[in-house]
């Protein structure tokens, strides 16, 4: 890791986005290092567009994004996840008629992607360990040759992050990975993120789910209506009467 | 002359072979719907033809130069490619087919109307072949190398990289795949192996119009591509082999065999959608079944080395991905 000291991993800078008339964020400015942090706020927050932001799919209206010291938006998503920031989808996006062990491959072919070498042959001794390796770290083993859109929600929700896992980032941008999920399924979910964490992972995830948030996350951003309007530990941040007030109403 | 008139019809199966496989790594791999391959098998064919005749170079100087040329005319007409997406990019290729057309039509450089004429026959040390059994060797040579690339292209990173663009084209930034790069290099591939297609074509037949490029021909392929089983290795080939010899062998019934062969288009399209060899269809599932019986007690899932984690959690798999999923791994 080149990151230098003091230098934020990811930096977001007053970045604003417009669509015509509306302004789904308008100069939100966020740092994370390495943490699992949380991106949370109601529907229409704009949370979805700032991960699409920052990994390239969008590009801000106004605004920077500094990525390891580096100023990154303007660069196209398949340079990003080069440059070490992978994401998931809040739509699962699977490669579905590709197996599930195809799927990480193609996670995993991303530096050869650029070159000549995007024409060589892709199996490997190492590419093949490599990838069952994250299939096993994300419990997908048992499926490896399933046919991606044969799995259920819950394991594609899984098989899209071992994908972003297989790309080897040092960041990981989660678009409601526990959405449909059931309560087991969103704790096994939780444990996967805290070993990726411990791996030495960055994490920024957006939730829905209150309790999946303040129980998995160290920091906690809210997004309202395109700003941000607290930030915080879980605590802090459900305590927050400006928070309280953007999910119920408030009172006056 | 009964000898002859096989091996012509052979001759331009070979030829049809190698087109439709190689629409198949533009629209099968990469999912790039094309209605303008007839374009890049013309260009092939007129390149090599003018190298020829205006030129005087000898034939295999001819074949690389339509193989170069087409493939980097490709390149250009396959950038439309990068700003729309399927059905706009339909119709771009179709125009793309008619501005090629119309371009051999009236530019005089291409012969205009009476197109080129006189093409000399391949000759290799002295030794002039046109048609014949030498002739039948070299056209399908040709489209076993058009079948190894394809097929070694499915095995390489950028193969896989042609199923994310195919699939899914922003899933396939996420995992680092430039989506426009491989567009290109699909257009670029696909047409490069029409331009040797179209140079044979042109040496076999001797003339060249430009009536034989047009749109209609480009149906013929993606029809053969989509008939045999898109995105196969093998399919292309049967699509391309029955529906190239079908109007020969239906010559009996005359004037209906076009009718014939429209409604064989429309009940495989209704009935067998992936295609007379795709890897759902009812022969290739056949065809699997016959030549690998399954271990006893497993249906079809031989294969699968792993079972879920318990019987009560596993959820209804197919594991024929594993054998026989589209190209990726066999």
């Amino acid at each position: 890791m080149s990151q230098q000291l003091g230098t934020p991993l990811l930096e977001v800078q007053r970045v604003s986005k417009r669509f015509g008339g509306l302004e789904a964020l308008r100069e939100v400015s966020l740092q994370t290092e390495r943490e699992i942090l949380g991106l949370i706020g109601p529907n229409g927050a704009g949370k979805t567009t700032l991960f699409n932001i920052i990994s390239g799919f969008l590009p801000p209206s106004s605004g920077q994004v500094y990525y390891d010291g580096r100023l990154i938006h303007g660069h196209r998503p398949h340079q990003i996840v080069e440059m070490g920031i992978a994401r998931t989808f809040q739509i699962v996006k699977p490669f579905g008629s590709l197996t599930v062990m195809e799927n990480v491959l193609s996670g995993y072919g991303m530096p050869y992607y650029p070159s000549w070498r995007a024409f060589v042959r892709r199996f490997t001794p190492s590419s093949e360990s490599v990838t069952r390796d994250i299939l096993e770290r994300t419990g997908l083993s048992a499926w490896a040759e399933a046919k991606a859109s044969s799995l259920p929600i819950g394991l594609q929700r899984r098989l899209e992050i071992a994908r972003a896992l297989a790309t080897g980032p040092q960041m990981l941008l989660l678009d409601e990975p526990a959405a449909g999920l059931t309560a087991q399924e969103a704790e096994e979910l939780a444990t996967l993120i805290r070993q990726l964490y411990e791996q030495g992972i960055s994490l920024i995830v957006i939730e829905h789910n209150m309790a999946f948030a303040m129980s998995l996350c160290q920091r906690i951003v809210v997004l309202a209506q395109g700003q941000v309007i607290a930030e915080g530990t879980p605590a802090e941040v459900q305590s927050n009467p400006a928070v309280i007030g953007a999910y119920l109403g408030s009172e006056t | 002359m009964f000898g002859g008139y096989i091996i012509s019809v052979a001759i331009f199966v070979g030829i049809w072979v190698t087109l439709a496989l190689s629409l198949n790594i533009l629209t099968g791999y990469a999912g790039q719907v094309s209605l303008g391959h007839a374009a890049f098998f013309g260009i092939g064919a007129y390149t090599s033809a003018i190298l020829s005749l205006k030129y005087g170079l000898p034939f295999w100087v001819d074949f690389l130069g339509a193989i170069v040329v087409t493939g980097l005319i490709g390149m250009v007409l396959g950038l439309p490619s990068l700003r729309v997406r399927h059905d706009f990019l339909v119709l771009a290729t179709m125009g793309i087919n008619f501005v090629v057309v119309a371009v051999f039509k009236y530019v005089d450089f291409f012969g205009g109307a009476m197109g080129l004429i006189n093409i000399p026959a391949p000759s290799i040390l002295g030794y002039s072949f046109r048609g014949g059994l030498p002739y039948l060797s070299l056209v399908w040579a040709f489209a076993a190398f058009t079948w190894l690339v394809s097929w070694y292209v499915s095995k390489t990173w950028a193969g896989l990289a042609f199923h994310t663009v195919r699939i899914d084209e922003e899933a396939a930034a996420a995992v680092g795949v430039s989506v426009p790069r491989f567009k290109v290099y699909a257009f670029v591939i696909s047409s490069a192996l029409a331009g040797g297609a179209g140079c044979l074509y042109g040496h076999f037949i001797g003339s060249l119009f430009p009536d034989t490029f047009v749109f209609v021909e480009s149906i013929v392929v993606l029809s053969m591509v989509i008939f045999g089983g898109i995105g196969t290795l093998r399919g292309p080939i049967l699509g391309a082999i029955i529906l190239k010899a079908a109007p020969e062998l239906l010559r009996f019934v005359q004037d209906y065999r076009f009718t014939i062969y429209g409604a064989l288009l429309v009940l495989m399209m209704l009935f067998q959608p992936m295609g007379l060899l795709g890897d759902d269809s009812f022969l290739w599932r056949s065809l699997t079944r016959l030549f690998s019986p399954p271990a006893r007690g497993e249906p079809r899932g031989g294969e699968a080395e792993e079972q879920g984690p318990d019987g009560s959690t596993e959820p209804a798999l197919t594991y024929r991905g594993a054998r026989h999923s589209s190209l990726s791994k066999e």
